[in-house]
């Protein structure tokens, strides 16, 4: 892996983690640089997910590092944690909206945690967040049960956006949709970053997805990035844990576990 | 070989760890419901879900407690021909013991299951991490509000069912059992001490918090989807029941022992 000149946004080095004798992260390195769009691709179970938590500070890595903007976030007391994490947003896998809040309260939610504005203004911005997301205002006072898939995660993109952060993650944004509301939410994620400026770190195992959101794929196996490069040269990655995966071979070197 | 200690062993380590865990939860729940931000609109909306809309099991559970108190005592008295102790007998086990009881049981069940699913979803569906990248600590924002409520409504509760309780007594004693009204009621305030009552108020403000924290602590713990949410509504429920007896003893103790 090549690093970018400038500090990166993010930088990982060494990250481990494991739950009781489950080893999930093995020594994981990884930099996503300024306004970049990282997709890491793996396999379900191989740990996407425990990476973005232990970059939020949701999970707590048993050795390594994790810089945002230079600064290691491992080592900080919780009120500059909440500060580095006030800079980030996140859409989660199945969008984890809060039920007993109504669409718009869920989309400012950040915002009025901060006291940044009051109820009114909260909730003037989160209709232009819901616009930006292709809702119209009417969503607005729904509560989230009565969304259909598509249009939670939706809400999951304007609630990860509403305080215009400058990183943001995606879990798994596509999984679960039919292919057209993917490209639709595929869009929204190209579109709602450039807007914000924002870097990306995504996680997926959809690789149309991958290769339309991402500048650069990671592939996450057993633990590490085995691979990383531009989008363009993923087909020619010569990598046969790649190469399997982004044609989706049953037969190859990785084997699935019976188990998960 | 196995080795016969080695079961025991397990169990007692289990019980450790889940005894640290849950003082850890305990202790962290606290200082939330001290330090700034309070959450008032999350804390006046528990106390609706906790308290009001727990006044019909309450109420119900109470009135036939005390029915079946009054006709209890009456039959059993009138073997020695003390009849007339029926109004004391009512009031006291009522104040004193299953007003308090008999309202933490029904109240665990109702609302420590609904905690624990509640809150166990949102850990499940992400939620709960949701919270934290949005700027709120979910012990503060999901668990404080929800102790702050128990602890506050529980006790005004049984002071609902104390009444209710009475009353039950009251009703069959004089429909039933013939009493006559005026006496029966002049019993019932002439044996009846402060002390009866604050102390059945006290162990419900405990049970209160017992049902709540069961609730939370289970929910917030749970693990692997629907079924994680099911474990940890029943463990919410059991454990509240049997620390609610528990704590009922060691309290009555050091009211009454003295
Ligand atoms: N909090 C946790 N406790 C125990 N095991 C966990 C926890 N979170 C994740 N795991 C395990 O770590 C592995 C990787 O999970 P995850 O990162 O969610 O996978 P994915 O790559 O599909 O997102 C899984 O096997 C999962 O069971
Ligand atoms: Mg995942």
């Amino acid at each position: 892996m090549t690093d970018t000149a400038a500090t990166p946004k993010i930088r990982m080095r060494g990250l481990k983690k494991a739950f009781g004798h489950k080893v999930v992260l093995d020594g994981l390195d990884l930099d996503v640089g300024e306004g970049e769009s990282v997709v890491v691709i793996g396999g379900s179970g191989t740990g996407k997910s425990v990476m973005l938590k232990c970059i939020l500070g949701l999970l707590k890595p048993d050795a390594g590092t994790i810089a945002v903007d230079g600064t290691n976030v491992l080592d900080l007391g919780t009120k500059d944690r909440d500060a580095v994490n006030s800079h980030i947003g996140m859409l989660f896998q199945g969008a984890a909206l809060f039920d007993s809040l109504p669409v718009w309260e869920n989309v400012a939610f950040g915002l009025l945690a901060e006291h940044r504005v009051n109820r009114a203004e909260a909730r003037d911005i989160a209709i232009t967040k819901l616009a930006q997301v292709g809702l119209s205002a009417d969503v607005a006072d729904l509560q989230p049960a009565e969304l259909s898939g598509g249009m939670q995660k939706r809400v999951g993109l304007a609630r990860a956006i509403a305080a215009d952060p400058d990183i943001i993650f995606f879990d798994e944004p596509t999984t679960g949709l039919d292919p057209i509301m993917a490209d639709v939410i595929n869009d929204l994620i190209i579109k709602t970053t450039r807007e914000v400026g924002a870097t990306a770190l995504s996680i997926t195992h959809d690789m149309a997805s991958a290769r339309k959101i991402a500048d650069r794929i990671a592939m996450l196996y057993q633990g590490r990035i085995i691979w990383a490069g531009p989008v363009s040269e993923i087909d020619s990655a010569d990598n046969p844990f790649v190469d399997q995966f982004i044609h989706g071979r049953a037969d190859g070197p990785i084997k699935m576990a019976v188990r998960a | 070989m196995i080795n016969p200690l080695q079961p025991i062993g397990r169990v007692f380590l289990a019980f450790l760890r889940t005894a640290g865990r849950l003082t850890l939860f305990t202790g962290s729940a606290a200082t939330h419901c001290l330090r700034p931000p309070i959450y008032t609109r999350m804390i006046l909306r528990q106390m609706v879900d906790i308290g009001y809309f727990s006044l019909p099991v309450v109420g119900l559970t109470a009135i036939f407690a005390g029915m079946v108190l009054a006709l209890q005592s009456y039959t059993g008295f009138s073997r020695f021909g003390a009849e007339g102790a029926v109004a004391n007998v009512v009031v006291l086990s009522i104040t004193r013991e299953l007003g308090p009881v008999l309202a933490g049981l029904m109240v665990a069940g109702r609302i420590g299951a609904s905690l624990a699913a509640e809150i166990g979803t949102m850990r499940v569906t992400e939620q709960i991490d949701a919270l934290t990248t949005l700027s709120t600590n979910p012990m503060k924002y999901l668990v404080a509000p929800r102790l702050i409520a128990g602890l506050v409504t529980f006790p005004l509760l049984v002071l609902v069912a104390d009444v209710i309780g009475v009353f039950g007594g009251y009703l069959v004693a004089v429909y039933k059992l013939g009493f006559n009204p005026a006496n029966y009621l002049t019993a019932t305030y002439d044996f009846l001490t402060a002390e009866d009552v604050n102390s059945g108020l006290v162990k419900a403000a405990v049970f209160g918090v017992i049902v709540t924290l069961m609730g939370c602590y289970h929910g917030y713990h749970s693990r692997g989807g629907a079924q994680g949410v099911g474990t940890a509504t029943t463990n919410a429920v059991v454990s509240a029941s049997i620390l609610i007896l528990c704590f009922d003893y060691i309290l009555t103790e050091l009211f009454f022992a003295a």
